[in-house]
């Protein structure tokens, strides 16, 4: 760790990883009662479920994305964080918003947009803490260094704060609100992080291959330019069947096919990196998470995206459980995967020692990969079921729900693994060894 | 190709495009809302009781178990069409009184079975929760679903 503000990471890291806990907890719950549907059905109701459990990964990966930038930039632009201090007021309005609004949803007191349920005075403190963010991280690139990696993870995380805006509107027609709703939800997750997924790759690129600058930066502005030409009429795909015009089954099956080549991209540029390797860094599980982000998001995003994007496929598919297939799979290879990436790569120089519990990084790492792999796989087929049978056949939905089961029993077990893997990922950051598990052979020091 | 294309070059390319590609992008979803609110909805029909029967919807967070349009959780029926399903376009009266009746009913109780919670709606929020219903089953959405089972 050059910079002393870089410390303000670790914070941001470990609020992450609480709500992380709380999402995979909550998951797991909500697994359970596809299993079980009598489980909790009067104290917490699976839409309250849910909605913890969708919220918290929203909550946590906005937090590891900001460690990340506090984490990176002062490495970037060569300089400390503009105001430390107001980097630990962002962080408390963030955390305490969320625990507020979990605790809210206990009680029952929730809006009613999926994935925007917080309350109003929360969305307004997540857009006082986005300013505070954008201040300090601005000012900080603008008084420093101007590298490729700090524009394209500026401009993301810009994006990012002004499409929120949109959350705080909620239309009275149906169909104006849906059009608006996906331009938080669409233009985030299949847009603006795409930038930040990018830059905070390159930048581990950067550190743990020693290719050179350059080459990097050229693969950053190539892969982002693919991700908004692609992705921002790629949004065509949800405006289907939600009372949109016609032209929109062209453009969104034309242009969210193409929001594949992004997430192809990141594969080659990482594994090209890999390849012409200049050193040998000595954090094999950052490596790893790395990688595994690459190929993971390209087979979530970007193959099972595909899967059901054009339109008179998706005339059969959409709303069963092929979408919850995609949703998991993509969410955690391009999102998930990257924060782990990062804070096991910023860890160990956070804390100022070796990087250590390797080998227990690495098995969550495959624990957690196969355990998502397989749940992707079992709601694949129950979707493809589901389509078959209500949408083709129109048998009535719980009907089709019934014959569903073991898909759902074979869901559960995958989460049952996802989660022992998160709590090993947990462990193994959090909790210090005197030695490594298996040593490994000296080599020569890295960034 | 890779080789001749800069560093700076691919940084214009990006900028530009992305540029290009908002501005279509935002030019097409105005004009979709325009399409929404003179063609396929009925916004004239949108009456009080529908805009109160939406914010029912929105209060109860339906949307994380059922799906409207086929956006939601998955978990409970699609309702965008349950309007139809229940007969609403032949007996719009049968129709009204049938789903109000399904949801003061529940939960059901019923052992191995999803269940709904009851939100203690009155008499009259069911009222405007059905009408937003029906004023949903009237979207234009280009014939999606296939069918009425949703």
């Amino acid at each position: 760790m050059k910079y002393q503000s870089q410390k303000i990471a670790y914070v941001y890291f470990t609020g992450a990883m609480i709500l992380f806990a709380a999402q995979v907890t909550f998951g797991l719950l909500a697994g359970y009662i596809y299993v079980a549907p009598n489980t909790l059905s009067e104290l917490l109701p699976f839409n309250i479920i849910r909605m913890i459990h969708t919220n918290a990964l929203i909550v946590w990966l906005l937090l590891g994305f900001f460690g990340a930038a506090y984490y990176l930039i002062p490495e970037e632009a060569e300089r400390e964080i503009e105001s430390t201090k107001l980097a630990y007021i962002q962080f408390a309005i963030l955390f305490l918003g969320a625990a507020a609004a979990v605790v809210g949803y206990v009680f029952r007191v929730h809006g009613g947009r999926e994935f925007l349920e917080q309350p109003t005075w929360i969305k307004l403190g997540i857009v006082v803490a986005a300013l505070i963010f954008l201040y300090n991280v601005t000012m900080t690139v603008l008084k420093g260094r101007k590298t490729a990696i700090t524009n394209v993870l500026l401009l993301g995380l810009w994006g990012i704060a002004l499409f929120f805006l949109f959350a705080l509107w909620d239309p009275q027609n149906l169909v104006v609100d849906k059009i608006f709703w996906w331009y938080v939800v669409h233009i985030w997750v299949e847009g603006v992080w795409e930038l930040v997924m990018a830059s905070i790759l390159a930048f581990l690129m950067l550190k743990m291959t020693g290719v050179d600058r350059e080459v990097v930066e050229k693969w950053l502005y190539a892969i982002v330019a693919l991700a908004l030409f692609s992705g921002l009429l790629g949004t065509g795909h949800h405006y289907y069947w939600i009372g949109t015009p016609a032209y929109w089954q062209w453009i969104g099956s034309i242009f969210s096919s193409l929001e594949i080549l992004p997430f192809f991209a990141m594969v080659l540029f990482t594994f090209a990196m890999v390849w012409k390797r200049k050193r040998e860094h000595p954090n094999n599980a950052a490596l790893l998470w790395s990688l595994g982000c690459a190929v993971l998001a390209f087979f979530g995003a970007g193959v099972w995206g595909f899967l059901h994007t054009l339109h008179f496929v998706n005339y059969y598919s959409h709303g069963t459980q092929v979408t919850a297939a995609h949703g998991h799979l993509a969410f955690f290879g391009a999102y998930v995967a990257l924060n782990l990436a990062m804070i096991t790569y910023a860890m160990p120089h956070l804390k100022g020692r070796e990087p250590y519990n390797q080998v227990l990084n690495m098995i969550s790492f495959w624990l957690m990969s196969s355990g998502m792999a397989f749940m992707t796989f079992t709601l694949t087929f129950a979707g493809v079921i589901q389509t078959h049978m209500q949408r083709v056949k129109g048998e009535n939905f719980m009907d089709v729900q019934d014959e569903l089961g073991l898909f759902y029993d074979m869901r559960l077990l995958a989460g049952v693994i996802v989660v022992i893997g998160a709590f090993i990922f947990l462990y193994s950051v959090f909790v210090p060894r005197s030695s490594e598990v298996i040593a490994k052979s000296k080599v020569a020091p890295a960034e | 190709m890779w080789d001749a294309l800069t560093k700076s070059a691919a940084r214009n390319i990006f900028y530009g495009g992305s540029a290009f590609f908002l501005v279509v992008f935002v030019g097409l979803s105005v004009h979709s809302c325009n399409y929404a609110l003179t063609t396929s909805t009925d916004a004239k029909g949108m009456t009080a009781e529908v805009i109160h029967g939406k914010e029912i919807w929105e209060k109860h967070s339906c949307i994380n178990c059922h799906t409207i349009l086929g956006e939601g959780a998955y978990f409970a029926p699609e309702l965008g069409n349950v309007w139809k399903r229940y007969g609403g376009v032949k007996d719009p009266q049968g129709a009204r009184e049938t789903i109000k009746a399904f949801i003061k009913s529940q939960p059901s109780g019923a052992e191995g079975r999803r269940q709904m919670p009851n939100f203690k709606l009155t008499d009259k929020e069911l009222d405007d929760l059905v009408s937003f219903f029906e004023w949903v089953s009237r979207i234009d959405t280009q014939n999606w679903p296939p069918n009425d089972a949703g």
